[in-house]
């Protein structure tokens, strides 16, 4: 039991980082980035190089993970979203752009690093026995779980104290308002859909030390990150937070008394259930 | 008839009519016709796509109601040694009335919820058929189902399939071009509007989704006929995303809109072979050029007026 719980919070604490950087960019340009989970996938690609291949440190390695997407998320929103989002009238249209991303970076990954699962060795060795072997937690991930705590705590300091941070609060909340007071939206939402994207490749370079990655493995974290952020409410910070908790939690309940495939079956009819309950999720704010 | 449904129709009879005398002039190449037949399975799979997209909701769960007709038929056909004649639209009626169950649940929701939540449906879909036990033999699948017509001749199959092609189109014509379109086109602009004017916006909705997904258990059905077999994955997110794509770059204010991109790509691909290894890389380029350049489809392209000169600024 003691054992779930732990599984649970360290998956639900990545999972919750993987989701903000979701709703992140959703909150500012209403736009799903279906292209989470390869950016995702491409932060662990680049932390398997890195440092499992040329042996960089592992902060240098992660802060590029994180750099390296955020560019990428920069050049996207740059030359693919707003142009979609300035001249199209139908809002099918940016979700449409997101998903060709999706498809185009799974597939460039694919031709480049090929189909193989890759790993690198964990970052501290050792196991932490809790209450006389009843439960084990190696310490590796447990400082994966603090450091996603400490992003997470990061942003939400940024967010809230910063002048870009309260900009981009003000640029989510109404983006005429914010512009009549002088921000600079196309600068913030830029900022804003590189911070997200920047965040998927965090998580990515994170996770690869203990799961390791291969490049199918897109459009599986993006579909978790969607029933993170549909159970806490699309765009809302504490919302994608306690959905990756919810969703870690159930992750590691299920797999403990469940094959894996029947846990998700499961997952998705209670989401489907919940949300017809509550359509907004736990804290959204009902919008078109 | 006004001029673009002019042009609608043009289409959809010059294709059909092209798929109907085809096959008298290449009687020899059995490759060219599985392609025809291939093209004619997506396009109504699709097709089904683009009615939800007339009631303005993103619908990426189609390959997911494929994937039931699919394995409806393919039960029905090995299990209960039913005919086709009777699995084919038995399956289609499944496929429609789990589309009417699921979407009277989900069906309130809007935009990106409701594009999120058809994606991890087509996933739970295609998990319960994995997990369906001895019913639905897991990973493995269910092959070895009997040829649907007897003989070496593939051309009652590739005719049935391009009836069930007039016959999606038909349904989908009648639908778009009445009184029923136009409740959807006002659902798809405004729904309160719509509902505030007296539109029952609950019926009308489900039944939009249910013969969306009608048609796709349909398509998915037939796919099952043609390879005598079905699995789990069969259809995946990967298809329902490329069903969008067809009705995006066919052109969404035009019937014809989901043949014309489901042939056009298909045939496409076909013809570079040689690159077949890179589909889904192209695809995803092509998704990004068609939104960026072609946002309103090539049916709405100036050099495909062959109907009717255009009046000037029509289009655009």
């Amino acid at each position: 039991m003691l054992q779930i719980l732990i599984n649970g919070l360290i998956l639900g604490a990545a999972y919750a980082l993987i989701a903000l950087g979701l709703t992140m960019v959703f909150s500012i340009m209403r736009v799903v980035n279906f292209a989470h989970g390869q950016m995702y996938m491409l932060g662990g690609f680049v932390m398997y190089y890195l440092y499992g291949q040329f042996s960089f440190p592992f902060w240098l390695a992660l802060l590029l993970a994180g750099l390296t997407l955020g560019l990428i998320g920069m050049a996207f929103n740059r030359w693919l979203f707003q142009p979609v989002l300035a001249s199209s009238k139908r809002e099918e249209s940016s979700m449409l752009m997101a998903v060709g991303t999706a498809l185009l970076l799974e597939n460039v990954a694919l031709s480049v690093f090929g189909e193989k699962q890759r790993g690198v060795p964990p970052l501290i060795d050792g196991v932490l026995i809790l209450n006389d072997g009843d439960a084990y937690l190696p310490y590796s991930n447990l400082l994966v779980a603090l450091l996603s705590i400490a992003f997470i705590v990061a942003l939400l300091l940024f967010v809230q104290f910063t002048k870009p941070g309260r900009a981009l609060r003000a640029v989510a909340q109404d983006k005429e308002a914010a512009l009549l007071q002088g921000v600079n939206v196309k600068f913030i939402t830029t900022l804003g859909f590189a911070i997200g994207a920047g965040l998927a490749g965090i998580a990515g370079a994170l996770l690869v030390t203990l799961y390791g990655v291969n490049t199918g493995v897109g459009t599986n974290i993006s579909t978790k990150a969607f029933i993170m952020i549909m159970i806490g409410g699309a765009g809302v910070t504490s919302g994608a937070i306690v959905g990756g908790f919810v969703l870690g939690m159930a992750e590691a309940v299920g797999y403990d008394l469940l094959p894996s495939s029947m846990t998700y079956l499961l997952i998705f009819v209670a989401m489907i259930v919940f949300l017809i309950f509550k359509p907004n999720g736990l804290f959204g704010k009902p919008w078109g | 008839m006004k001029q673009e449904q002019r042009r609608d129709l043009s289409a959809i009879l010059l294709v059909l009519t092209v798929l109907l005398v085809l096959p008298l002039l290449i009687t020899q190449s059995h490759y060219l016709i599985s392609v025809l037949m291939n093209c004619a399975g997506v396009a109504v799979i699709a097709s089904g796509v683009w009615l939800t997209f007339c009631i303005g909701r993103i619908n990426i769960c189609q390959a997911g109601f494929a994937l039931i007709g699919g394995y409806v038929s393919a039960i029905l056909i090995a299990k209960a040694g039913l005919s086709f004649w009777l699995a084919l639209p038995l399956s289609c009626l499944a496929a429609a009335l789990c589309g009417a169950i699921i979407g009277s649940a989900i069906l309130k929701l809007k935009g990106i919820y409701f594009s999120m939540l058809t994606i991890c449906l087509t996933e739970a879909i295609r998990l319960a058929f994995l997990n369906g036990g001895a019913l639905t033999q897991g990973a493995k699948g269910i092959t070895g189902l009997p040829q649907a017509f007897s003989g070496d001749s593939p051309l009652p199959l590739y005719y049935l399939g391009i009836a069930l092609l007039a016959l999606a189109l038909g349904v989908v014509w009648r639908v778009h071009y009445s009184r029923l379109g136009g409740i959807f086109r006002a659902m798809r602009l405004n729904e309160d509007l719509a509902e505030s004017f007296g539109v029952n916006v609950w019926r009308y909705r489900i039944m939009a989704f249910a013969i969306a997904c009608g048609l796709g258990g349909l398509g998915g059905s037939y796919f099952t006929l043609f390879t005598q077999s079905v699995y789990p994955q069969s259809f995946t997110v990967e298809h329902s995303i490329y069903y969008m794509l067809f009705c995006f770059l066919g052109g969404l204010e035009y019937v014809s809109g989901a043949m014309i991109g489901a042939f056009s790509l298909t045939i496409l691909f076909e013809l570079l072979q040689d690159f077949q290894q890179y589909q889904s890389l192209i695809y995803g380029v092509l998704m990004i050029i068609v939104m960026l350049t072609l946002p309103n489809g090539l049916m709405a392209l100036r050099a495909l007026s062959w109907s009717l000169p255009l009046r000037k600024g029509a289009v655009k």
